[in-house]
């Protein structure tokens, strides 16, 4: 490829490639602080032209890699960065063997890990970034990586996904922490932050999970926490998985030891503040 | 007259975890897990490498399990048939 960058992200290394220049240099900056992969890269993303001529006229970046979704949209040149992090999320969703993978944002306080999954739109980015911020450490907020050898959850503390009106909560962290605006794009606005210092420096660094949340942000709905039970958690958590069936054995055995030793609970919630304030006292009790 | 007779895989070929009243199962023939509530349990493990028809099941889980119903022995077969429709019991 043309333009190339090595990023290691947690355990999980990345080769991404590219036709054009932007992508890289808005990964590059984005990613500035990150390490180097030790060795080959486990997984590659190519942002390639969708037909040759793409790349000059009207350029549209289709993404490719070791794993491929073949009727994915190829977005305009001006959401390559948005691309990149498509294509490695592309990847963790459809290579990713040795870590069990949940759909959730993850934040850790004392070697303790709080696991915040749900639905799309749930608000489990939005509050794994604000946690991030306000004295937890963040480990991610889209995939929890569960071991199945040892049952920690390790950090892959991704650039966050900032998505429409949770961008104007962010407005004040470091300039050279946000990613440029990228408008219209398949989930609306979106804008990349850069997570804190300490969860990247802490990234190799995995914690035991001690809570289990699901978030449910409705401006309509009394603040309420509700426990959830082992089997329905393990249930919800299957769907929230894409590798469960891919694990099979291992990973029936990690997500069973995890709902059955970790606490759960529902949470439904009007502000930021509101979960921040539930969260705290669920913690305080159970972890 | 005798129903048909059912056996299930022994217990080594399927991992059981209790989550609350319900039980998960992971099929390891299948890769497929599976999530039951009682008695698919207690009949898996009647028939666990021991063939038997719906009234064997009946007579081995007696001591530990109540099948709450009027025909009991009608009951268990339709059990059965769901046991076997999901691939965890099969025709001996």
């Amino acid at each position: 490829m043309r333009h190339r960058l090595d990023l290691k992200i947690g355990p999980v290394s990345f080769r991404i490639g590219s036709a054009w220049p932007q992508p890289i240099a808005q990964l590059a900056a984005l990613y500035a602080p990150y390490p180097k992969p030790d060795g080959i890269a486990d997984f590659t993303v190519r942002l390639e032209p969708e037909k040759p001529w793409r790349r000059l006229i009207r350029p549209s970046v289709a993404i490719h890699g070791d794993y491929t979704l073949p009727d994915a949209a190829p977005l305009p040149l001006a959401q390559g960065l948005l691309a990149a992090e498509m294509g490695m999320n592309l990847q963790m969703a459809l290579g990713q063997k040795r870590f069990l993978l949940l759909h959730a944002g993850t934040v850790e306080r004392g070697g303790r890990a709080l696991l915040l999954t749900g639905h799309s739109g749930a608000g489990k980015s939005t509050l794994a970034a604000m946690l991030g911020e306000a004295g937890w450490r963040f480990l991610g907020d889209e995939f929890a990586l569960l071991d199945p050898a040892t049952g920690l959850i390790h950090p892959f503390p991704r650039a966050i996904s900032l998505k429409n009106q949770s961008l104007a909560l962010f407005d004040n962290a470091a300039p050279d922490r946000l990613g440029p605006v990228l408008k219209g794009t398949p989930k609306g606005t979106i804008r990349h932050l850069r997570p804190p210092a300490d969860a990247i420096a802490r990234m190799a660094e995995p914690a035991r999970p001690a809570l289990i949340l699901f978030p449910r942000f409705n401006r309509d709905f009394e603040p309420e926490t509700r426990p959830v039970g082992a089997a329905e958690t393990f249930v919800r958590l299957t769907q929230a998985s894409t590798n469960y069936v891919a694990l099979g054995r291992p990973g029936f055995d990690a997500l069973t030891r995890l709902v059955t030793a970790t606490p759960s609970f529902a949470i439904d919630y009007r502000s930021g503040a509101e979960a921040a304030a539930l969260i705290d006292t669920l913690w305080s009790k159970t972890a | 007259m005798a129903g048909p007779t059912f056996v299930a895989e022994a217990p080594e070929a399927l991992s059981q975890i209790p989550l609350e009243s319900l039980t998960a199962l992971y099929h390891a023939a299948s890769g497929t897990t599976h999530l039951l509530a009682p008695p698919a349990p207690q009949i898996l493990a009647a028939l666990a490498g021991r063939p038997g028809t719906a009234e064997d099941v009946l007579a081995r889980i007696a001591e530990s399990f109540d099948l709450e119903a009027e025909d009991a022995a009608a009951a268990m077969s339709a059990r059965l048939a769901e046991l076997e429709a999901a691939g965890l019991v099969r025709r001996a």
